[in-house]
């Protein structure tokens, strides 16, 4: 065993977080208020290399290890859970091409998100098929060497800045969820139409869109792996992207906990520091406890990814379960450690609390992630 | 960053689960049953030279390190939870205050005799007053010429009885609590040592535990384990690596629960309430497991390892404790059933929850480290 990241990774993690402290803490509780999405923090990323952290170098990138991508995840979100997602959604878009494409397309495809000239955007998720992702009515017809794609996406984030789209679509709706199939669009020749952008509780500056596909048309040549093989991608790509999610949970809760920390050492009551209470230690300690389980159980998972691992699907789902669960207890935990000042927009554990609330939906639900998790260990 | 057992603690770990499977686990609910020593599994466990996995091997020892250990005790925990703490408690609190405070002498003398498991180790700090407190201790020891006489009572020994040789911490001098108290290594059949109440138990009642009674105990400058005033931090050091042991072995117990109550729904079939709790229980045991190997690999690798040890102790007996309740609640009328390894399961792991050191001294210990400005 080994837990701990290499000497790379931790220049990585260093170049980060010196980031993350000069740029993008300054501008958290600014874009949770605006509700706009950073396309400065998008550039900063970009000219830093960060957004080439999913790829392999060969396609472009510096890396393409999980492990190195929820280390970058983390770090973001202890700051700001939707600059984080800029990471964490560059690798969701892309793991389907990375997972799924052939050479020609990821040579294509990759380099320029991986420069950050362009993000990437999933798009699984439909009003009226959202656990039962099986379910979804979008269709893709083929014509000649192109296919039409008709239907509505909902919950897409990024869905409004990405250049590139990777959209799930039926191509033979009578086979169900073989019946799905994989296609990357891109927005110059493949144009999808912004129906809505959502308020939403936390990572308001993370935009969420739903997207209308009319006609758009998209070459054969973007397909992904064969007709039908869609389903089985997506369900890959999420077995990839869950870690990630974990490691946004678990930066949100460090962020909530190191602020925490801080403030009760401060903050006095009775003539002493709230700290010295046993009350309140007694909180600090479960905290910091619940956040080194999570941590643990991402990076585990994210070594699977790496390693290709037979029980990704099962480990994988445990580690979002387990870190966004955590997350949304330690962040409410944090607000109460600050009082009516962690209930207030001045201090940031609210935004945190609320950004928390999400890591258990998205990605899979985590009812979902227990369904996954049960019956792996039932089969 | 790698998160596998590496080649050798995986195979260490099938070898230690066959070994406790074939002899173990057989005798668990018979010595449940009846309150007995686990007299076959405990000699299973020294023939196969697992009584001395920490020591090194010019000791006689298998050399192994705190990793190694965790795995030992959380197979051992998995077939007999007993078994787990009796060798737990020889292993770790036991024997390594002598590996680590003791001098060439002490460890030539006594260290081949607990690997090979002649000799049985065990710890006694605790006091009927002086509990999670435990710098409150009274037991005296004043100097008397060649060597000392111990007088006083200790409580909740675990291995009470069968143990060869205690580690017995007492006070020397007359400084105020932690700094007037020494470790001296007493021998089972020492004069003047006793065996006082052994406590009947809710669980655990393979492992005897009770009073060890000390009236003038003679005890020469030779068995002193490190300097006069030095036994405190040797007692927190040797706790510290206790907490992976006991890690350990509610993982195992925490483990055997879930795969128990997975059989059950195998066989007759599961509904989405049980599939939902079976999920939660076996995430929380992952967490824990790597809780408590960062902290052995830490230790391991001779770097500070108090919090995590304390997290790791922390969060897997309170997820022994959830997990054993819920695998109950899942087998039904069954599961309460007496001798049914779910009620077992339930009454073992709630001592993991008090003994080392009780959860709320974890929290203390976390906190404290914590609040150390870093």
């Amino acid at each position: 065993m080994d837990f701990e990241f290499s000497p790379e990774q931790v220049a990585i993690r260093d170049t980060i977080r010196e980031l993350v402290q000069d740029r993008v803490a300054p501008r958290a509780a600014e874009i949770d208020q605006t509700g706009e999405y950073p396309k400065d923090i998008e550039k900063l990323f970009a000219d830093n290399g960060i957004l080439g952290i999913p790829f392999p170098e060969e396609y472009g990138g510096i890396s393409g290890s999980s492990v190195t991508i929820c280390m970058g995840i983390e770090e973001i979100a202890k700051a700001c859970a939707s600059s984080s997602l800029i990471l964490a959604v560059q690798a969701l878009g892309s793991y389907p091409i990375l997972v799924a494409g052939s050479e020609e397309q990821k040579k294509r495809l990759c380099p320029p998100l991986a420069a950050g000239e362009r993000v990437a955007a999933y798009a699984l998720s439909e009003p009226g098929s959202g656990s039962d992702a099986a379910a979804m009515t979008t269709r893709a017809k083929k014509h000649g060497d192109e296919y039409v794609l008709n239907g509505t996406k909902q919950f897409i984030t990024h869905g409004s800045v990405a250049g590139t789209l990777v959209v799930f679509a039926q191509t033979d709706p009578s086979a169900g969820s073989r019946g799905i199939s994989a296609f990357v669009l891109e927005r110059e020749s493949s144009p999808w139409k912004v129906e809505k952008l959502e308020h939403k509780l936390g990572i308001r500056g993370s935009p969420t869109a739903q997207i209308v596909l009319e006609d758009v048309k998209v070459p054969a040549s973007n397909r992904l792996g064969d007709e039908g093989a869609g389903f089985k991608i997506a369900l890959a790509v999420l077995d990839r992207s869950r870690p990630g999610i974990g490691a946004q949970a678990l930066g949100i809760a460090e962020g909530a906990f190191a602020y925490a920390l801080n403030y009760v050492k401060e903050r006095h009551q009775f003539g002493q520091p709230i700290a010295s209470f046993q009350g309140i230690q007694f909180m600090l300690a479960d905290i910091a406890t619940q956040i080194e389980a999570a941590r643990h159980l991402v990076f585990r998972a994210a070594t699977k990814v790496d390693s290709k691992a037979q029980d990704l699907t099962k480990v994988a789902a445990m580690a979002k379960l387990f870190a966004s669960d955590m997350a949304m207890r330690v962040t409410t935990d944090c607000v109460q450690l600050l009082g009516g000042y962690g209930y207030i927009s001045d201090y940031p554990v609210e935004r945190m609390m609320r950004d928390a609330k999400i890591t258990q939906i998205y990605e899979g639900t985590n009812q979902i992630q227990r369904v996954v998790i049960a019956r792996a260990l039932l089969r | 960053m790698d998160l596998e057992l590496a080649p050798e603690h995986a195979s260490l770990r099938a070898a230690v689960r066959e070994l406790a499977q074939a002899s173990v686990q057989p005798f668990a609910a018979e010595v449940d049953r009846e309150h007995r020593f686990p007299e076959e599994s405990v000699r299973a466990v020294a023939e196969a030279g697992l009584m001395g996995v920490l020591i090194p091997r010019e000791y006689g020892g298998a050399g192994l390190d705190a990793l190694a250990f965790a795995v030992c005790i959380e197979e051992l925990a998995q077939a007999c939870a007993s078994t787990a703490v009796i060798v737990d408690v020889h292993t770790s609190v036991g024997t390594e205050p002598i590996l680590l405070f003791g001098d060439e002498e002490q460890k030539r003398r006594w260290l081949p005799r607990l690997a090979s498991g002649e000799l049985l180790g065990a710890f006694a700090l605790t006091e009927p007053a002086s509990g999670s407190d435990a710098a409150a201790l009274q037991t005296s020891a004043p100097r008397n010429g060649a060597g000392y006489v111990l007088n006083g009572t200790k409580v909740f020994i675990t291995n009470i009885g069968r143990a060869g040789l205690y580690v017995v911490f007492a006070r020397t001098g007359n400084e105020d609590r932690a700094a007037g108290v020494t470790a001296f290594l007493v021998p089972g059949d020492a004069p003047g040592l006793r065996v006082g109440q052994v406590f009947d138990k809710m669980g655990l009642h393979g492992s005897p535990t009770g009073e060890l009674v000390l009236e003038d105990v003679n005890v020469p400058v030779a068995n002193r384990l490190g300097a006069e005033g030095a036994g405190f931090p040797i007692a927190m050091r040797a706790l510290d690596s206790g907490r992976i042991g006991i890690s350990g072995q509610a993982l195992g117990i925490a483990q055997v629960a879930i795969d128990e109550a997975r059989e059950l729904m195998r066989e007759r079939g599961h509904d989405q309430g049980d599939d939902f709790t079976l999920a939660d229980l076996s995430t929380r045991v992952e967490s824990a497991r790597l809780l408590a190997y960062h902290a052995a690999w830490l230790c391991s690798r001779g770097r500070p390892f108090t919090r995590e040890a304390s997290m790791a102790k922390l969060h897997s007996t309170d997820t022994a404790m959830q997990v054993a309740l819920d695998a109950l609640q899942i087998a039904g009328d069954e599961g309460a059933r007496q001798g049914s390894p779910f009620e077992r399961h339930v009454r073992d792991a709630k001592a993991l929850q008090i003994y080392e050191g009780s959860n709320q001294v974890q929290r203390v210990v976390i906190a404290r480290e914590l609040l150390k400005t870093r």
